[in-house]
């Protein structure tokens, strides 16, 4: 089993993007996802330093991806895409199936990210026989649904062509919107953002009328209310997935870390927070605990 | 530019072909389609009576398969498939990637219409699925007119635009709010904020709505509680308690129909197979009214106030928005 850690999901200034990615490579951390995946309006970091940055935590033994993003709406954002694609040395984690299409064009391998959908086997093989060479499985479904579509006989004699892997800390995101919420939550249209998402380093966190924690608002992506945590599940992912990702936190990234090694057979388990769930991993509602 | 109209049952099939819609379209009943509600839908006999119905009236029957096939009964999607091919359906609306390559693989002659559950919302995704041979791409309601706009110009390939209905903020098969909150979503089950998770309780006068115990909303005695959708309810950000991410409120892009039909798009949808047949038949003919009046006369076109009204008496709120068609919306 390895361990990555994703893309950072949220809007840090660039001097902390390099401090975070400092301590990355100075990590065990086996993978290591890099790039914006949720607004083409951040640009703290460019292409060629998010380039610089991979070869960096390469330098330092990482295997280093370059994640795109997930909502495309405009042809300036996919001649962006291209330069991701046209990269030349990293693997390109595909969240959108318009970055599947530019990839398959080019011949190149791809991993699929949680936002593609694939759901069963059928979409998986043809998907492998595009160039996916690891799955990152939907955010809503369960180890169970995993098993299942990896135990039909369709997918027995592709198995060794790919690896899965599972989003197993942190807020899921769980939606892209036309409209940016962060804007809207400080009465600002989106062309008129001033990028004020770089304010709020853990998002903006949506409570219900009673105090729930329910959502938290990213720019255009809404992420789980709740942090998922997968950490007392990992015993019994042996078999099933590959690679345990890490969503990186503003802070105890790397703590987490140390408990999910810590914690692979099962020797040493974690006590969840209250703001902790792991139901979809379960197959309950994603916001429950089992 | 064609209308196309959704009908969850016989009766609102025939006022649709009835009050002027140019082809409708329907889902079976189970969680092969985004509309799975109790006491709608299509089974194997309705089916036929529906594609002959349809085709009495010389128009067409569009069929959705546009949930995600799940792994243990994939058999399902397939038999979907393979029934409305069988009853004469004359177009397949799908989403996943593998039931889109069986129905092309078996069926190259029934035309596939990409579902906006496949949430193409750009030139490459359409790039895509064009290894489907699919013919028409129906786009999400997260993007701008201008955005439109610039599909229409560089892709060659019919686009179908939502025109009329309940509106979702989120890229379409991409959202799991539903099933974060109930473990059941649009892409899995085949519905959002399912009714078997909403509780209401009055609470000395004010009316809490839930959904699988979620607080969602709290009205009071002068408002009007509506539906308690995830995305639609009021919350609490910093100091503020508002609607977070969207107010109840539907699409109407009345405004904007001689721009799509300078566009070019093919076709425009109205969305509620959930709704009443008398619902649809008062839809279907103010939509036929306003697109034979742009048809006829593009340049000169104007809304009528009486279209407005009586879009606005069926709209969720009583509110209508040119929802993300409008940049300012954002």
């Amino acid at each position: 089993m390895q361990f990555s850690l994703g893309p950072v999901l949220y809007f840090w200034p660039k001097a902390q993007i390099l401090q975070f990615y400092r301590e990355v490579a100075a990590s065990d951390i086996d993978i290591v996802y890099l790039g914006e995946t949720v607004c083409s309006k951040r640009r703290e970091l460019k292409f060629e330093d998010y380039f610089a940055l991979a070869q960096m935590l390469r330098d330092a033994g990482k295997q280093v991806c370059l994640s795109s993003m997930t909502l495309y709406e405009a042809p300036g954002e996919l001649r962006e895409l291209r330069k991701y694609v046209d990269n030349g040395e990293f693997l390109i984690e595909a969240n959108d199936v318009g970055a599947i299409s530019m990839l398959q064009d080019q011949g190149l391998p791809f991993v699929a990210g949680a936002a593609i959908n694939c759901y069963n086997q059928h979409a998986l093989r043809r998907l492998v026989s595009m160039g996916l060479t690891r799955w990152v499985v939907p955010v809503e479904l369960s180890g169970q649904w995993l098993c299942d579509v990896l135990s039909q006989s369709i997918i027995s004699d592709i198995r060794d062509c790919f690896s899965t892997e599972v989003f197993a800390l942190g807020h899921l995101p769980l939606a892209w919107s036309g409209r940016c919420f962060t804007a809207r939550s400080e009465n600002r249209s989106k062309d008129q953002c001033e990028l004020c998402c770089i304010k709020y380093p853990k998002g903006r966190e949506v409570t219900s009328q009673d105090g729930s924690q329910v959502f938290v608002l990213n720019g255009i992506q809404t992420q789980s209310g709740y942090r998922y945590n997968l950490v007392n599940q990992l015993s019994a992912m042996q078999g099933l997935v590959d690679i345990v990702r890490l969503s990186p936190q503003q802070t105890g990234t790397f703590d987490w870390l140390a408990k999910f090694k810590a914690n692979v057979d099962g020797k040493a388990p974690q006590q969840l927070g209250n703001s902790d769930s792991n139901g979809y991993w379960l197959n309950l509602a994603g916001m429950a605990t089992g | 530019m064609e209308l196309l109209c959704p009908a969850g049952s016989m009766p609102a099939l025939k006022a649709a072909i009835e009050h002027g819609a140019d082809a409708v379209y329907i889902g079976l009943k189970d969680d092969t389609n985004a509309r799975h509600f109790a006491g709608l839908n299509f089974d194997e006999a309705r089916l036929k009576d529906a594609a002959c119905f349809v085709h009495q009236h010389g128009k067409k029957l569009h069929v959705a398969i546009n949930t995600f096939a799940h792994p243990n009964n994939y058999q399902r999607w397939q038999y979907a498939v393979d029934m409305a091919a069988n009853a004469g359906a004359d177009v397949l609306i799908l989403a996943d990637i593998a039931v889109l390559a069986y129905a092309a693989q078996r069926y190259p002659k029934l035309e596939r219409h990409l579902s906006v559950q496949a949430s193409a919302t750009n030139a490459a995704a359409i790039n895509f699925y064009r290894q489907f041979d699919i013919s028409r791409v129906v786009l999400p309601r997260v993007l701008s007119m201008q955005q439109v706009r610039a599909l229409a110009k560089s892709c060659d390939i019919d686009l179908e635009v939502f025109a009329f209905g309940s509106l979702c903020i989120m890229a379409e098969g991409r959202c799991y709010l539903s099933s974060y909150m109930t473990g059941q979503s649009p892409n899995t089950a085949g519905a959002c904020s399912p009714a078997a998770f909403v509780n209401w309780q009055d609470n000395n006068g004010t009316l809490e709505s839930r959904l699988n115990g979620i607080l969602i909303d709290r009205f009071a005695p002068n408002e009007t509680a509506g539906y308690p959708t995830l995305c639609k309810g009021r919350f609490n950000v910093g100091n503020d308690t508002y609607h977070a991410l969207e107010e109840p409120t539907s699409l109407n892009t009345l405004d904007l129909l001689p721009q799509l039909y300078a566009e070019g798009i093919k076709s425009l949808k109205i969305e509620g197979r959930q709704r009443s047949p008398a619902y649809v038949a008062q839809i279907t003919k103010v939509w036929r009214a306003a697109i034979d009046a742009v048809l006829s006369a593009p340049d000169h076109f104007c809304v009528k106030p009486q279209w407005q009204q009586v879009l606005a008496a069926l709209s969720e709120g009583s509110q209508t928005t040119l929802g993300a068609y409008h940049r300012k919306w954002k």
